[in-house]
């Protein structure tokens, strides 16, 4: 016994001295109620090594990641643990010690650059602030010269005038890396990243990735990298956890988790994340995460797993090893490993239609400013095709036009042969409610002052349908859209993001329209949901034979819902073709260097 | 000055000019709307034709509309402001020497709130919800609600004549003697003005700073390890003024209203009591001349404060072109 | 931190209770809801129980002990207590129709001038802005002064001094509102202006008009007692409140009813809807944001 407890002692002796951060049993409750935020956290990570802390929203990584900075936000509160950053356990600290080691001994890259920076104060100033603040360099000109290091390091100018400049006089890319020089600048042991490339163009992610990544290896940091992107995670980290409902279900090696991840759930995110590569179909998960207080007893996942029995209610599971520093908290973990597989469907060969949207020469602006130049596009009934862009290519703007919701565009755009009106007042009431829109953000597209089927039965009314006519096509749009029908009488307010989106396709499709557009209408949601929300998509399209628009800036998702691809550009097409050929095999160089630049979980395990 | 932000300046002060003249030609338009004949209301009933028309082209009152506007304007900017109907004394002579008093008043009542809101506000928002925070924003709500003549009637009524008799319930100034004559007068008129003013803004900076302590920017400079003090200073406060100057701008306007009020409630010899008894007397040339310099001075505040809230918050400042 | 992505997630199984449910939760609201309607009930019933006419004359002026009254004679021997209870009424029925046009004319403004957006916004919120390049007291005084002091005039010109107030209020309110989503889905169904101003806009900017209702009523009240203090009411001899105050004031020392009974009673009422203001202001932004709003 005694030798046992020695040898464990060494062990620990020994982690001490080599770990950059160690968590150990951290618990952080809600202050006003004592119901847990997280629990049971334990993590390492040794120095130069890149940890991903997944899970999605609600699941706390968040607050994991503040902790380690010995920051809590209103209403937190520390119930027990500790946090080892080096050899100073932070939590035990007083105010003016854990002063010292924020941006001194542990860093925070936040997750929106933009808010972040100060909009009154000059980048420069931001910058030497955190030198002086911990007294580093020992000389003004030591400082300015520690600047000027690091902005090198992360590829900004340095010349005076730049430093002169204030936050918002530089486009996100160039704040996010403001932010990660300042995180460096004190030479930190430990640095927290929390989504620090979400909101980040493709091309600008993969520098500000590349740029980490040689940080942390360069400065021998100990990173904690959140997110909820698992490519990411396959492309920049060493080791993975997973975080479902403020608890730690799975840790391990990036290979291990990707290519044979022991939790369900791990299964189910790895099964519904889009790749760029490899698998095309994504699939997703019904149900939600239960937020504090509302946690089930037992395993929290239990309620949406499909391997659950009685034993997973009793208690959370304890972490078991399925293999070298590969821990499952799961009582199945070491049966085989099932994959996760859909549901059989009855894949009918699509039939392909006739155009039914057509687009010749769109031009579009905003106030004399040229944003569109010359875009034509078709889409066929039953077809899907996917607009591609980064931010400012456009492609909001041409959906828009087509939905007849931009006032300034010049161009032909044709329903069905004949030509529309610029803006949806203008058009004939058929056109209306042919073409349907359905908007990204779940939060804005209802009126929260109405009931949801109020918001649903609207477009029949205003074509004239009886109120009880209407009303049972709100209850059999409901069910299509696979949610009850007692949500009809629901306020949006109570409603979590996934519903509401499913809300929002089921008023777009009361109508019965011919095309759907949907703008980013996935990129507001978790993975999980973003997959059955696609998944509802691509049913919808094969049963009612629609002509579907979708816009986003996910290139992987592409694969995994369109039957063809534009990429846009600054305002033009640069590419268009079936989604297969386009993204296996790019022949304009801007989708070439698209699709290399996007993070894929495959092209990282091979 | 960047060229840029003298633009910006020169553009807000013509479009302020603008504003100013459109309200002088509304003030003369109301004013010209009076049913009776002012020269009948001078002399009376029984004044024989001649006496009136006399004193029509006295007064100017027999040409046309738009010249009578016209004369009056370039009077005013000329200097020459006309002649009050009831003490036949020119304007300028009547209302010269109160102008300086009320100047005084407001001058006073205007420095003395803006540091002490600014100071209130911050400290309630910083020590939100604790015992300052409550105590201030219950007496804040109290005194801006009512009102300012029922908070001077009853500061009279406590500290002039039935619970204490430390001061006088009204000001024993002459026209035209300088207000710091008489000091212990002036004290209830300018601490009436202060409570007509400071809850207000100190509630507006009170949300002000609340809103900049929880802003993400004020987080992440306590993540990077600066202390409260520099926090407060550096990162939140100069985030904090911008939207409370617009505030402050508009409160102190409203002064240039208040001041009609306490003026007369103190018998204060100022602009305020001069144009409440030129009203009661329909005296129009003193009416139109208060009238044009209290808009004026609110339509300048306000100048100020858009002014201001640009230079002071940079992501405008840098948009100028 | 205020991600989309955050929030998308965050749902809320109860639905909130309304506005004023939860504003009449808060001690204060539920105080200042008391002190309101008790002085708006002295106001509107105190006629009806007065001992003796507004203007009926009692005794000797200025006497405290008067056998009959409870606080004694006013500056022109009549009863105190008398006056006091019919001189709220004409302040507060003025109040309420002033500041019910002005919440009409205001929102329709404010709203109207938020969804035009560009050329219509600019021209609404000048126009306006020239009507509130005059403190209110002003205006009033201004029209007054020319017309006489009616009733009549009393409420458009309150009115109208308030309408440029509420509407740059409920302008920013439905601004926000404006570039939500859910006014894109209803344009493009083709809804007509009219109804998505009214049926989509409106009822999202209910909890700053609320607030605002109270605010400016509040205002009003003190507006139109304040003039009838500088003497401008439509009957000089009716009993007013604001007016009695000037009139026994310079009895103060001798008899100093005259002067706290009307002064106590603005007082109270205007703290209640103030509280009842302050409460609801809380409840909706969380925040309190103050503002006379000048």
């Amino acid at each position: 016994m005694t030798d046992c407890h020695e040898f464990l002692q060494a062990l620990i002796v020994e982690e001490k001295v080599s770990s950059g951060l160690r968590i150990v049993d951290l618990r952080l409750n809600v202050a006003a109620t004592g119901n847990d935020i997280v629990d049971g956290v334990n993590l390492t990570i040794e120095k130069g090594r890149v940890l991903g802390l997944v899970g999605e929203s609600g699941s706390g990584k968040t607050t994991v990641g503040l902790a380690v900075l010995s920051h809590a936000r209103r209403g937190v509160e520390v119930a027990h643990g500790q946090i080892f950053c080096g050899d100073t356990e932070v939590l035990g600290l007083d105010a003016e010690a854990k002063r010292k080691i924020r941006g001194g001994l542990v860093s925070y890259v936040p997750q929106d650059p933009a808010s972040s920076l100060n909009p009154a104060l000059r980048i420069g100033l931001q910058l030497i602030e955190v030198l002086e603040a911990h007294d580093f360099g020992g000389s003004a000109e030591a400082r300015k010269a520690r600047i000027k290091e690091m902005m090198v390091e992360v590829l900004l100018p340095t010349d005076d005038e730049y430093l002169e400049r204030y936050p918002h006089q530089l486009s996100g890319g160039q704040q996010q890396r403001v932010g990660l020089a300042m995180a460096f600048a004190c030479r930190p042991s430990v640095l927290v990243l929390d989504e620090p490339t979400t909101g980040l163009d493709v091309s600008t992610q993969e520098h500000v990735l590349k740029t980490i990544r040689q940080l942390t290896r360069d400065h021998g940091v100990a990173a904690l990298y959140i997110t909820h992107d698992l490519a990411v995670i396959a492309d920049l980290a060493d080791d993975v956890a997973v975080m479902y409902s403020g608890r730690i279900v799975e840790q391990g090696t990036v290979a291990e988790i990707f290519k044979n991840p022991g939790h369900p759930y791990t299964r189910h995110l790895v099964a519904a994340a889009p790749d760029i590569v490899g698998k095309k179909a994504i699939i997703g998960l019904a149900g939600r995460a239960q937020s504090p207080g509302k946690r089930p007893v037992g395993c929290a996942f239990a309620p949406r797993c499909e391997l659950a029995e009685d034993a997973c209610r009793v208690e959370f599971p304890a972490l078991v090893s399925i293999s070298t520093r590969h821990n499952v908290a799961c009582i199945k973990a070491n049966q085989t490993p099932s994959r996760v597989v859909a549901s059989a469907k009855s894949e009918s060969t699509q039939k392909i239609g006739e155009p039914v949207v057509e687009l010749v020469g769109v031009s579009a602006g905003y106030s004399g400013n040229q944003v569109v130049h010359d875009v034509s596009l078709t889409i066929r009934k039953g077809e899907c095709l996917a607009l591609v862009g980064e931010s400012g290519s456009g492609k909001t703007t041409v959906s828009r036009a087509i939905g007849g919701l931009h006032r300034e565009w010049t161009g032909s755009i044709r329903l069905n042969g004949h030509e529309l009106k610029t803006m949806a007042r203008q058009r004939a009431i058929e056109d209306r409610l042919a073409i349907q829109y359905v908007f990204q953000n779940p939060y804005g597209s209802l009126n929260p002052r109405r009931t949801v089927g109020d918001s649903i039965v609207r477009p029949l009314l205003i074509s004239g349908k009886s109120k009880d006519t209407a009303r049972r096509s709100v209850l059999e749009v409901l069910d299509k859209v696979s949610l009850p029908s007692s949500y009809a009488n629901k306020y949006p307010d109570q409603l979590s993001g996934g519903e509401r989106q499913r809300i929002a396709i089921a008023r777009a499709l009361v109508s019965e329209p011919e095309v759907l557009v949907c703008d980013e209408v996935t990129s507001a949601l978790d993975v999980l949901v973003q997959a059955a929300i696609v998944d509802l998509l691509g049913d919808l399209r094969r049963q009612l034979g629609l002509a579907m628009l979708f816009v986003t800036h996910n290139l992987p998702l592409v694969r995994s819902i369109a039957d063809q691809v534009a990429v846009m550009c600054e305002g033009r097409i640069v590419e268009v073709g079936p989604s297969e050929s386009v993204i296996g095999n790019p022949q304009q160089q801007y989708t070439q260097s698209l699709i290399s630049a996007t993070p894929s979980i495959e092209r990282s395990m091979r | 000055m960047k060229a840029s932000i003298l633009k910006f300046v020169i553009k807000r002060i013509a479009l302020g000019l603008l504003t100013l003249f459109i309200v002088s030609l509304l003030i003369f338009a109301v004013t010209q709307a009076f049913p009776a004949d002012p020269a009948e209301a001078m002399l009376g009933r029984e004044a024989t034709p001649e006496a009136l028309a006399a004193l029509r082209a006295d007064f100017g009152l027999d040409k046309p509309i738009v010249v009578q506007y016209t004369n009056w304007l370039f009077g005013i900017l000329r200097g020459d402001l006309g002649t009050s109907y009831a003490t036949s004394i020119s304007v300028s002579e009547y209302i010269g020497p109160r102008v300086s008093a009320s100047f005084f008043l407001l001058l006073i009542a205007a420095v003395g709130s803006i540091p002490l809101s600014i100071v209130i506000g911050a400290n309630a928002a910083l020590r939100r919800d604790r015992k300052f925070d409550t105590a201030s924003s219950l007496v804040s709500l109290i005194l801006a609600a009512m009102p300012e003549f029922v908070v001077g009637t009853i500061l009279t009524i406590i500290f002039s004549t039935t619970i204490w008799q430390l001061l006088p319930a009204v000001t024993y100034l002459e026209v035209g003697a300088p207000p710091w004559s008489d000091i212990s007068g002036l004290i209830l008129p300018v601490l009436t003005l202060l409570i007509a003013v400071t809850p207000y803004v100190s509630r507006v900076m009170r949300a002000a700073m609340i809103e900049v302590l929880e802003s993400d920017y004020v987080e992440m400079a306590r993540l990077k390890g600066m202390d409260e003090r520099t926090v407060l200073w550096r990162h939140a406060m100069p985030n904090a003024v911008g939207p409370a100057f617009q505030v402050i701008a508009l409160n102190l306007a409203y002064l240039a209203g208040g001041v009609i009020i306490v003026e007369r409630l103190f018998n204060f010899p100022g602009i305020g009591s001069a144009l409440a008894d030129a009203v009661r007397s329909r005296d129009l040339p003193v009416i139109q001349f208060l009238a044009l310099i209290i808009a004026g001075v609110y339509v300048l505040t306000n100048l100020l404060a858009d002014i201001g809230t640009v230079l002071v918050t940079p992501r405008l400042r840098t948009r100028l072109k | 931190m205020s991600e989309v992505k955050q929030s998308a997630d965050q749902f809320v199984d109860e639905r909130p209770p309304s506005l004023m449910r939860q504003g009449f939760k808060l001690r204060r609201t539920q105080i200042g809801a008391v002190l309101a309607l008790l002085l708006m009930s002295v106001a509107l019933v105190g006629p009806f129980l007065a001992p003796f006419g507004s203007t009926e004359y009692v005794d000797l002026p200025n006497t405290l002990n008067v056998p009959g009254t409870v606080f004694g004679t006013d500056y022109f021997g009549q009863d105190i207590l008398s006056r006091f209870l019919f001189g709220g009424r004409t302040i507060l029925i003025l109040a309420f129709l002033a500041t019910s046009i002005g919440i009409t004319l205001g929102t329709t403004l404010g709203l109207t001038a938020a969804y035009l957006r560009g050329r219509a916004d600019e021209v609404i919120m000048r126009a306006l802005d020239v009507v509130l390049s005059f403190p209110q007291v002003l205006l009033s005084l201004l029209v007054i002064s020319m017309f006489g002091p009616s009733n009549v005039l009393i409420i458009f010109t309150v009115g109208l001094s308030t309408t440029p107030r509420i509407a740059r209020i409920i302008r920013g309110a439905a601004i926000g509102v404006v570039e939500r989503d859910f006014i894109s889905a209803a344009e493009a169904l083709g809804e007509s202006r009219r109804r998505v101003v009214f049926a989509e806009v409106l009822p999202n900017v209910t909890s700053s008009l609320l607030v605002e209702m109270n605010l400016r009523l509040t205002y009003s009240v003190g507006l139109i007692a304040s003039l009838a203090f500088l003497g401008f009411t439509p009957e000089p001899n009716a009993a007013n409140w604001g007016l009695m105050i000037q009139e026994n004031r310079v009895a103060l020392t001798e008899q100093p009813w005259g002067v706290i009974l009307p002064a106590v009673a603005l007082a109270l009422m205007t703290i209640g809807t103030g509280l009842i203001g302050d409460g609801l202001s809380r409840v909706s932004a969380g925040i309190d944001r103050g503002g006379k709003g000048e």
